[in-house]
């Protein structure tokens, strides 16, 4: 059999996976892949930093479901991905990331862009690799993949030393994985199923808590059944944001910290929790002891380890969502709850999601409001972190899953415009628009290039409030308004400790979005009054390619509702000052 | 409360680190750790004693289940199992006492595995109650150097049939 070299063999391998597209950045331990990359055609998109790839390949992987691929070098190119990895870690994100490693005779000897990748990267991968013999290499790929993809899927890390990538071997492709270690249970116990079933046919006041469980198990046609057949209104998480359909007074909105008033007095009020793919985080649960004191708690998870590991729960499934919804929808009786869901709009009516709607001013949620509106709620889009998020949150309106890509655990800044970018190239015909603040959008707008280098059009709506937006609403609230080292546009002369900001008094802002749009032939505009914010956005979504949005938001604005950190779901408050 | 885990892992390099991780990030803790190969060259065996309640063993058990490279994890409940523990002890001899720590020696069923002029150094093993007694016994004699391999342990096999 002819053989092949490590680099060839692992394009083989990405090419037997699938993979259309790969993020990253060549360098010197990885130039043999890079030889081999040179050599096919294979669709390889070089991005401006490795932290980036990491997130467009997440970002790919969010829109479309099927594991996203990065491919950076050894060294401060493996350590530039360990946020990517943690990002699509904590929210159950499959990536196969291939580094590349000093040579197996140099390893531990502190050799020039040498590092411990695999024990760099371990606490933030689902596994990870580290190839010590090409004739492992096609094997170790496969099982890469199928422990990206498979239970709760997550980042899988693997390190080719570059003797490795420049070894030869026969070159056969494993038609399956064998690990004896690894088997993800997706049946749930038909038992705990009966169970779970009985407690919700006997509940009076049921609430649905799903997360990002079920869009990965593509659960949202059970959910939906089971909502509609058992009268079972539905809240969300961050990362299930257009898992549940919009339009049903069923539909609670996100919970948490902020969620919806009345998805967050439901929660407290409910007998029955019906908890689906999602995993308590803190900024759902508020305080934990609180949190849904008077229900029973049903919890339906792929993740052993997410069952009671931070609220105790009664009846666990451990299994996939749909195959146990499946079984589960079965036993649910039909049933209609006037009284709860009478309850429930009058509390959606008592404190609906709102901001000052009549005035000339420029509320953020507004801009969101009407992207949501323009769309019809068909575009992707993507965030990076802070207020800007939380308001994308709640007031876009996605039609279906996989339409809000977002950090939930991790909450990490500069994801929103890589992860659009990736998203694009995965969803090529779908309108991408990031929705970013202006402080996230500094931390990795130098993927523009890749943007107008590779004609797509990814279009950025910079909500801009020249401030970590989010760092100072918690100042404000919590640290007495004092605003430290939050303002973006703060300099040299302006007063030290300044709490008064203005667009009139303040510095001008740098960078100027248009014309740093404009330096990259890209069209920039900027939005200061609210009657400009339609017909801006009517222009962007017009266009073919890239567009900048800068929007001159309210700097002091708030996201509201607002369960205070560590409190209690109770203690919601739903606006200033009352 | 003391809970002894078994843990069947894949023999690979990085093992150990994977399961140290885990301990040291999750933030549960180890008393002692015993690693080796079983029976079977690419599986190894870890024998891990973590302190803490029901709700932190529940934790480690399934954190270690869910680790790609763990095969199988045994929590050893109640009476069902044996454990044992080596300990070797240099312990301060002078020619006065030497006869009063043989007497302990032997009725600890510990063996001496060296002796000098001022020190003799002792095995002991046995289950870690009986061991912290015998530590207990020497300290007044002065002991020099301690180390221990941690505890193993093993399924008794009736009890596994009785079940």
């Amino acid at each position: 059999m002819e053989k092949k070299t490590g680099s060839q063999i692992l394009i083989e391998c990405l090419l037997k996976e699938n993979v259309e597209v790969v993020f990253g950045i060549p360098g010197g331990q990885a130039l043999p892949i890079f030889d081999a990359i040179y050599k096919s055609n294979f669709n390889f998109i070089l991005t401006r930093h490795e932290q980036a790839a990491s997130h467009m390949a997440d970002g790919y992987a969010r829109s479309t479901g099927k594991p996203g691929v990065c491919i950076v070098t050894s060294g401060p190119g493996a350590t530039n991905i360990v946020t990517g990895l943690a990002t699509a870690y904590m929210d159950s994100v499959p990536i196969i990331a291939i580094t590349g490693q000093v040579s197996t005779r140099v390893i531990g000897q502190d050799s020039f862009q040498e590092a411990d990748t695999i024990g760099i990267t371990r606490p933030v991968t689902k596994h990870n690799f580290l190839v010590k013999n090409v004739k492992d290499l096609a094997k170790t790929i496969k099982e890469a993949f199928y422990i990206a993809t498979t239970g709760k899927p997550g980042p899988v890390l693997v390190d080719i030393p570059i003797n490795i990538q420049k070894d030869t071997c026969s070159f056969v492709y494993p038609e399956k994985v064998h690990l004896r270690s690894y088997k993800p249970n997706c049946n749930g116990h038909p038992g705990q199923i009966k169970k779970a079933a009985e407690i919700i046919n006997s509940s009076t006041k049921p609430v649905l808590y799903i997360g990002a469980g079920v869009v990965i198990s593509k659960a949202e046609k059970e959910i939906l059944e089971l909502s509609k057949k058992s009268d079972i209104p539905v809240t969300n998480t961050l990362l299930a944001v257009g898992a549940y359909s919009n339009n049903t007074n069923l539909n609670l909105g996100m919970l948490g910290m902020h969620g919806t008033f009345c998805a967050n007095k439901a929660v407290q009020t409910a007998d029955v929790i019906i908890a689906v793919g999602a995993r308590f985080d803190d900024r759902c649960t508020g305080k934990v002891c609180d949190f849904a004191k008077n229900a029973k708690i049903i919890h339906i998870d792929i993740d052993p380890t997410a069952i009671s590991k931070i609220v105790n729960v009664d009846i666990p499934v451990v299994g996939d969502a749909k195959i146990v919804l499946k079984e589960m929808l079965s036993l649910i009786k039909t049933k209609k709850r006037k009284n709860w869901i009478k309850t429930i709009e009058l509390w959606q009516q008592e404190h609906p999601l709102t901001y000052e709607k009549n005035d000339n001013k420029l509320h953020p949620q507004y801009v969101i409001e009407k992207i949501s509106e323009l769309t019809k709620g068909e575009a992707i889009i993507t965030t990076e972190v802070g207020q800007h998020q939380m308001w994308a949150a709640q007031y876009y309106k996605p039609k279906k899953s996989r339409l809000f890509l977002s950090s939930g655990g991790l909450g990490t800044m500069g994801f929103g415009y890589p992860a659009a970018i990736g998203a694009k190239f995965g969803t090529i015909n779908k309108e991408v628009i990031v929705i970013a603040g202006d402080g996230s959008f500094q931390m990795n707008m130098q993927e523009m290039a890749v943007a107008v280098l590779n004609n797509i059009s990814v279009k950025v709506v910079i909500l801009n409030n020249q401030y970590l937006g989010n760092v100072r609403q918690w100042q404000e609230m919590f640290y007495n308004k004092r605003y430290s080292h939050c303002c973006l546009a703060k300099r040299k002369n302006c007063p030290e400790w300044c709490n008064k900001p203005s667009r009139s008094l303040c510095p001008v802002y740098v960078p100027d979005f248009v014309k740093w749009a404009n330096s990259y032939g890209v069209l920039g505009m900027r939005v200061t009054r609210k009657k400009d914010v339609k017909p801006a956005l009517i222009k962007m979504l017009k266009e073919k390619s890239s567009v900048v949005l800068d929007m001159w938001i309210e700097i002091e604005e708030n996201i509201f509702p607002m369960v205070p950190n560590g409190a209690s779901l109770d203690e919601i408050i739903t606006r200033m000052n009352g | 409360m003391r809970h002894i885990v078994s843990v069947l892992v894949e023999n690979k390099f990085g093992v150990l680190a994977r399961i140290a991780t885990l301990f040291a990030a999750r933030g549960f803790n180890i008393n002692s750790l015993s690693v080796n190969e079983t029976n079977d060259p690419t599986i190894s065996q870890m024998t891990i004693v973590v302190k803490g309640d029901a709700s932190i063993l529940e934790q480690v058990t399934k954190q270690l289940n869910k680790l790609v490279d763990v095969i199988k994890v045994i929590n050893f409940k109640d009476k069902g199992y044996i454990e044992r523990e080596l300990v070797l002890i240099k312990i301060n001899t002078p020619r006065s006492l030497r006869e009063e720590i043989i007497k302990l020696v032997g009725l600890f069923n510990a063996r001496i595995i060296d002796m000098s002029l001022d020190y003799i150094t002792i095995e002991i093993t046995a289950e870690e109650d009986k061991i912290n007694t015998f530590i207990k016994m020497m300290l007044p004699y002065g002991i020099k150097d301690i180390c221990s391999t941690g505890i193993i342990a093993l399924n008794k096999e009736h009890a596994n049939k009785t079940k």
